[in-house]
C-alpha cells in the first residue's frame, strides 16, 4: 500500500497563553466601510492577541454613537455593555468597583465624551480609574446624520457647508489636567503608534485616555475638514517614535540613551519613546500641556503618549478594597454577625 | 405622687381638674442653627427612658442657620406615635414666630417663653409661664460665645420641672447626646437645671399635663428612618455604595460610611469588603449603581425626588437590560427651590413607572423603622432574584425623625443573590442563552464578568436583543421578550413584601394606607370607632405590584379611603391601572399635601366628611380633639 504522505499542518500561531489572534474577533462590523473606528478595532484585536490577555477578564463598556457600536466588533468572548450617551464612565466604575480584577476598555466618541458625557468623563478623569478609554474622535455625530461635536475645529467645515465657530475641546489636555495617567493621541491610520500606545494602555494601571483621530467617511473626510484622512496625514506630527515591549518578551533595544525614554510600566513592560521633537519629557505636565496647546496655534495633529505617570494611585487603590471582588465575596464577609447587630441596637437604647 | 393640682390661671378650670397624664404634644418653636436640636433630642430621650411611648418631629428650613424651625415631641400612654397637630405646650423661643406661634394654639395650652416677648398682647387664653432666659444662662455660662447654644438648655430643664421629667433620665439622656464630649455636656446639664431650678421656685404649676414613669419602651430603641435603611443594607451585604448628596437622603449614606467603616473591615486583611463612593451626580451614582450590578454587586444609591428625575434614562436601561439595584427614596416635597425639607409621599407614580418605553419597577413601602431595616434586605434580594431596579420608597418624616422601634430582627434567611451561573454550571449546561425564560417565572440566568468560561461572555444593551442578548430589532423578537418581561412582572407579585391587613369583620368602608401614613391610620381607626361606632377595615400596602389580597380588601368593602401624602391620589392612581372599573369606583381619596406629616384628626375627619357629608363632622366640631381612646393599645 502506498503510504500517504499528509503533510504536516502548519502549527497556528498562537500567543503566550495558547490563543490565536481569531480569538480575539468579534462580530462583523455594521459600520460604514472605511470607518476610522473598524481599524481602531483591529488594533485593540491586535494589543490584546499580543499581550497575552485572557478574554474572559475584559470588560468592554461604551455610551451610545457609531464609536460606541464598536466594541461588539472586537473581543466576541468578552463581556460588553452598551450603556447610555455619555454615561459610559459611571457604568465602566461600578464594574471595576465590583470586580477591580477586570480590565475595563470604554470605547467612546467625541459627541458621548466632549458634550453629552463630559461631566462624567472629567471625573472619570481624576478618579484615576484603571480603565482604558478610548475616544474614537471624528468631529462629528455620525449616527444622527453628520452634526458637529465638540472637538471639531474652528473653521472646520461640515458636508453642508456648516462652518463650525466654536473652538475645540482637547480631551488630551482635559485629560491631563485633571489627573489622568496616561494620556495620547493618535490617528487611526497609523497602524504602529496606535498599537504600541493601546499595548502602554494595557500594562498601564490607572486612567489611560487614548483620543484616536478616527475619520468619518460619510460626513467628515470632505475638503474643509480637520478630520478628514487627508488633512491628518497632511498635518500629522508625532513628538515620538513609541514601541511597546511586554514584560514576558525579553528583547534588548539598542538604543541611544540621548534621543529615547524608557518607561516601566506597572507589570514590567517598556514603553520606548524615542524622541522625534526637541527634548520632550512625558513625565512632565506642564510640558505636555504647553506641546498641545502649540499644537493649535500651528494648525497640527500632534500625536503620541503626551503624559505618563506611574506613580499615582488608582482609584482602587485609595479605596483599600479586599482581594478577592467584591462581587463575588461570600455572605460570611459581608453580613457581619448576630453580635454587631446586638452591639448596634444596645448602642441605640 | 400628687395627682390633683389646685389649678392656678387666668382661665377658667377646665372641666375635669384631673391631670393628664402621658397624652401631650409639646411644640418647640426656635431658630435653625442655634442649638436646639440637641435640646429636643435630650427631652425627647428623657421622656423615651421613663417608658413612655414619645415620637419627635423636625420641621426644619432648607437653611443652615437664622430660619424658623419647630420640634414637636407627642407622649402618648396609648402608644400614638403619628403626628399630632394640637399642641397642648409652646415653647416659644422664636421672636419672629412667636405670635403666629401662639395664635395656632387651641384655648388653654400653655406656653413657656422667653420674658423679652410679650406674648400676653396676642391672647388671653393661655396659661402663660415667662422665664428670663438671657438671665439664667449668663451664670452658667460664662463664654458668651457659647450662650446662643446653651440657653436653649435651659427650656429643657422648665419643661422637664412643669411636665415632671425624670431630671436622672434627662441627665442620661443628655449625656448619650453628647457622648464623649464631658465638658460640653457639664456645662449644658448645669444650663437645664438652671431651667429647673427657676421654674422650681418662680413657676406656679397652672396646666394640668403630667408625665409619670411607664414601662412600655423596655427594650426599645430610638434611630431614625436612614440610619436603620443604612443598617439594613450593611446587613444585605451590600458591596458598592454610590450616592449624590440630597436632602433628606444624605444621612442613609453617611450614617452607612460611618457603619461600614466600623463594621465591613476584613479583619484578617484591614481592607474594605465595599466600596462607597460619592459621585458627582445623581447620573452617575446611578450608572455606577448600574455597572456593579452588572458585574456582580450588590450595589445601592440612596436619593430623593429630584434624583429619581435623573435617573429615569438609566433606570429603564437597568429595566431591559435587566441589572439589579436598589434605590432608596427619601421622598420629599418636589423641586429644590420651595419645600425641600417637609415630607411627602410625592414620588410613587412616577417611581412606578419611571424611565421610557414600558417600563415598572417594584417599589417597597417601608412604614416604621424595623421596616427600613428588613425591607432594604429584601430589596437587595428582590433585585437580584428579579434582575432589576427595585425602589425602596421612604419619605422625610421616616427617614430624618427618631422613631422608637422594637430592636431588628437578625436576618436568619440566607443572602439569595438570583440566578448567576458559575464556570462550573456552565460546563454542566454546555452554556446559556442570557434572556431565555428557563423556568416560566420570566427571569433568564446571567453570567458575572469576570467567570472564567469561554460561554461565559455576553453582550449587553437595552430593548434590541433576542434570547442570546444578540442585537435584533425584529418586531417578533421585541414582543417575545417585553412579555417575557411581563411574566417577571408576575414572578415580582409574589415576591414584594405582601400587605397586612386587619378585618374589621365588616363589609362597610376600608382603608388603604402606606408608609408613614399608618400612624395616621392606626389612630383614626380608634378615631372612627370611639366616635362614629364605625368598624373599618385596614390594609397597609408594603410593596407594588400590588398583591392580590389588596384587591381583594378593596373586593370585600363598599368604599374604600386611600390615605396618602401627595394632592394627585398617586398610590390610588397606580391601583386604577390595575382595577377592574367596578373595583374602581369604590375608591375614595383621603390626600394631606402640606409638608407636615399626616396626623390622625385630619385623617379621621376627612373620612367623616366623605361618609357622614357636610362640612365638620359632629366629632370635630364639638372639639374632640383629644384622643380618649378606651382601649389602651399600647
Amino acid at each position: 500500500m502506498a503510504t500517504t504522505t499528509v503533510p504536516p499542518a502548519t502549527p497556528k500561531k498562537v500567543n503566550r497563553i495558547g490563543l490565536e489572534q481569531a480569538d480575539y474577533k468579534g462580530n462583523k462590523t455594521t459600520l460604514c466601510a472605511g470607518c476610522g473606528h473598524n481599524a481602531i478595532s483591529e488594533r485593540i484585536i491586535e494589543a490584546f492577541y499580543e499581550m497575552g490577555v485572557e478574554p474572559y477578564r475584559v470588560a468592554k463598556l461604551s455610551g451610545i454613537g457609531c464609536s460606541s457600536k464598536s466594541p461588539a466588533y472586537f473581543l466576541r468572548t468578552s463581556y460588553g455593555f452598551n450603556a447610555v450617551h455619555g454615561r459610559m464612565p459611571s457604568v465602566a466604575t461600578g464594574t471595576v468597583l465590583a470586580n477591580h480584577k477586570l480590565i475595563a476598555v470604554g470605547v467612546s466618541g467625541d459627541g458621548d465624551t466632549a458634550s453629552i458625557g463630559v461631566g462624567q468623563f472629567v471625573h472619570l478623569m481624576r478618579r484615576n480609574l484603571p480603565i482604558i478609554y478610548i475616544i474614537e474622535d471624528n468631529g462629528v455625530y455620525g449616527l444622527t446624520k453628520g452634526q458637529f461635536s465638540a472637538t471639531a475645529d474652528v473653521g472646520s467645515k461640515l458636508k453642508t457647508g456648516v462652518i463650525n465657530d466654536l473652538p475645540a475641546i482637547d480631551t488630551c489636555a482635559l485629560a491631563i489636567l485633571l489627573g489622568a495617567t496616561y494620556v495620547a493621541r493618535s490617528f487611526s491610520g497609523d497602524k504602529r503608534q496606535l498599537l504600541a500606545l493601546i499595548e502602554g494602555a494595557v500594562a498601564h494601571h490607572g486612567t489611560a485616555m487614548l483620543d484616536v483621530i478616527s475619520p468619518c467617511v460619510t460626513f467628515n473626510d470632505h475638503e474643509g475638514s480637520t478630520k478628514s484622512y487627508s488633512y491628518v496625514k497632511d498635518h500629522e506630527s508625532p513628538i515620538e517614535d513609541v514601541s511597546f515591549v511586554p514584560f514576558f518578551d525579553d528583547i534588548t533595544v539598542d538604543y541611544d540613551p540621548g534621543t529615547t525614554t524608557e518607561i516601566t510600566m506597572h507589570d514590567g513592560s517598556r514603553l520606548l519613546l524615542k524622541k522625534l521633537k526637541s527634548d520632550y519629557d512625558p513625565t512632565n505636565k506642564g510640558e505636555a500641556l504647553r506641546v498641545l496647546t502649540e499644537a493649535h496655534d500651528n494648525e497640527e495633529v500632534v500625536t503620541g503618549l503626551f503624559y505618563v505617570d506611574t506613580k499615582r494611585e488608582s482609584f482602587i487603590d485609595q479605596l483599600n478594597l479586599v482581594d478577592e471582588p467584591l462581587a463575588t465575596l461570600p455572605e460570611s464577609k459581608v453580613r457581619p454577625p448576630k453580635a454587631v447587630l446586638d452591639e448596634v441596637m444596645e448602642s441605640l437604647r | 405622687m400628687a395627682t390633683t393640682q389646685v389649678l392656678i390661671g387666668e382661665v377658667e378650670a377646665p372641666a375635669e381638674p384631673q391631670l393628664i397624664v402621658n397624652d401631650m404634644s409639646i411644640q418647640v418653636a426656635t431658630v435653625n442653627g442655634s442649638g436646639s436640636q440637641t435640646s429636643n433630642l435630650v427631652l425627647l430621650r428623657a421622656i423615651f427612658r421613663m417608658g413612655i411611648p414619645v415620637s419627635g418631629k423636625n420641621l426644619f428650613p432648607s437653611n443652615i442657620a437664622g430660619l424658623p424651625t419647630w420640634f414637636t415631641i407627642r407622649a402618648s400612654k396609648y402608644g400614638y406615635i403619628g403626628r399630632r397637630k394640637e399642641i397642648d405646650l409652646l415653647v416659644a423661643m422664636n421672636p419672629e414666630t412667636v405670635e403666629e406661634d401662639v395664635r395656632a394654639l387651641d384655648p388653654g395650652a400653655a406656653v413657656v417663653y422667653d420674658e423679652r416677648l410679650d406674648v400676653k398682647k396676642y391672647r388671653d387664653d393661655l396659661l402663660f409661664y415667662p422665664v428670663p432666659f438671657d438671665k439664667l444662662v449668663a451664670p452658667v455660662c460664662p463664654d458668651a460665645k457659647l450662650r446662643k447654644l446653651v440657653r436653649n438648655m435651659i427650656y429643657v430643664g422648665v419643661v422637664a420641672k412643669l411636665l415632671n421629667v425624670d431630671m436622672g433620665d434627662v441627665e442620661k439622656a443628655l449625656r448619650k447626646q453628647f457622648k464623649k464630649k464631658v465638658k460640653a455636656a457639664d456645662l449644658n446639664f448645669a444650663a437645664v437645671k438652671a431651667g429647673w431650678e427657676y421654674a422650681n421656685k418662680n413657676i406656679p404649676k397652672q396646666d394640668h399635663f403630667w408625665l409619670e414613669r411607664m414601662n412600655l419602651n423596655e427594650g426599645k430603641i430610638m434611630i431614625e428612618g436612614n440610619a436603620a435603611a443604612a443598617l439594613g443594607a450593611m446587613f444585605a451585604g451590600v458591596t458598592v455604595v454610590t450616592w449624590y448628596p440630597i436632602t433628606p437622603s444624605s444621612s442613609l449614606c453617611e450614617t452607612l460610611i460611618e457603619y461600614m467603616k466600623r463594621y465591613r473591615i476584613d479583619p484578617e486583611t484591614k481592607k474594605a469588603t465595599f466600596a462607597i463612593v460619592q459621585a458627582e451626580d445623581e447620573l452617575a451614582a446611578i450608572g455606577m449603581v448600574v455597572g456593579a450590578g452588572w458585574a456582580g454587586a450588590r450595589a445601592m444609591t440612596a436619593t430623593a425626588g429630584p434624583g429619581i428625575s435623573l435617573m429615569a434614562e438609566f433606570i429603564g436601561l437597568g429595566y431591559y437590560a435587566e441589572v439589579p439595584g436598589v434605590i432608596f427614596d427619601i421622598q420629599r416635597v418636589g423641586p429644590s427651590t420651595g419645600l425641600p425639607t417637609r415630607t411627602m409621599q410625592g414620588d410613587i407614580l412616577s417611581t412606578a413607572l419611571l424611565s421610557h418605553g414600558d417600563t415598572k419597577h417594584p417599589l417597597l413601602f417601608p412604614c416604621s423603622m424595623s421596616e427600613c431595616f428588613t425591607m432594604a434586605i429584601e430589596a437587595f434580594d428582590i433585585a437580584e432574584e428579579l434582575q432589576t431596579p427595585v425602589f425602596v420608597m421612604c419619605d422625610l418624616d421616616l427617614g430624618m425623625n427618631m422613631w422608637m422601634s422594637d430592636p431588628f430582627p437578625y436576618p436568619e434567611k440566607p443572602i439569595r443573590r438570583g440566578k448567576v451561573l458559575t464556570a462550573e454550571d456552565l460546563d454542566r449546561l454546555g452554556g446559556f442563552q442570557r434572556y431565555k425564560d428557563v423556568d416560566g417565572d420570566g427571569v433568564g440566568n446571567r453570567t458575572l464578568p469576570g467567570t472564567r468560561h469561554p460561554a461565559a461572555g455576553y453582550f449587553t444593551r437595552g430593548s434590541g436583543h433576542d434570547e442570546r442578548a444578540i442585537y435584533s430589532e425584529k418586531p417578533d423578537v421585541y414582543v417575545k421578550n417585553m412579555d417575557r418581561l411581563t411574566r417577571k412582572w408576575e414572578t415580582a407579585v409574589g415576591l414584594v413584601p405582601r400587605p397586612e391587613i386587619q378585618e374589621s369583620g365588616k363589609d362597610g368602608i376600608g382603608i388603604v394606607a402606606y408608609g408613614t401614613s399608618h400612624w395616621a391610620v392606626v389612630e383614626t381607626l380608634d378615631q372612627l370607632r370611639r366616635e362614629q361606632n364605625i368598624e373599618a377595615g385596614y390594609c397597609r400596602v408594603r410593596g407594588y405590584p400590588f398583591n392580590h389580597e389588596v384587591v381583594d380588601f378593596i373586593r370585600r368593602h363598599q368604599r374604600v379611603y386611600v390615605v396618602e401624602q401627595n394632592r394627585d391620589a398617586q398610590l390610588l392612581g397606580l391601583l386604577r391601572l390595575d382595577l377592574e372599573p367596578e373595583l374602581i369606583g369604590k375608591l375614595r381619596s383621603v390626600r394631606h399635601y402640606d409638608g407636615l406629616p399626616i396626623d390622625a384628626r385630619s385623617t379621621t375627619d376627612s373620612i367623616l366628611t366623605q361618609e357622614i357629608g357636610g362640612t365638620a363632622p359632629a366629632a370635630a366640631a364639638s372639639g374632640m380633639n383629644r384622643n380618649t381612646p378606651q382601649e389602651v393599645q399600647a
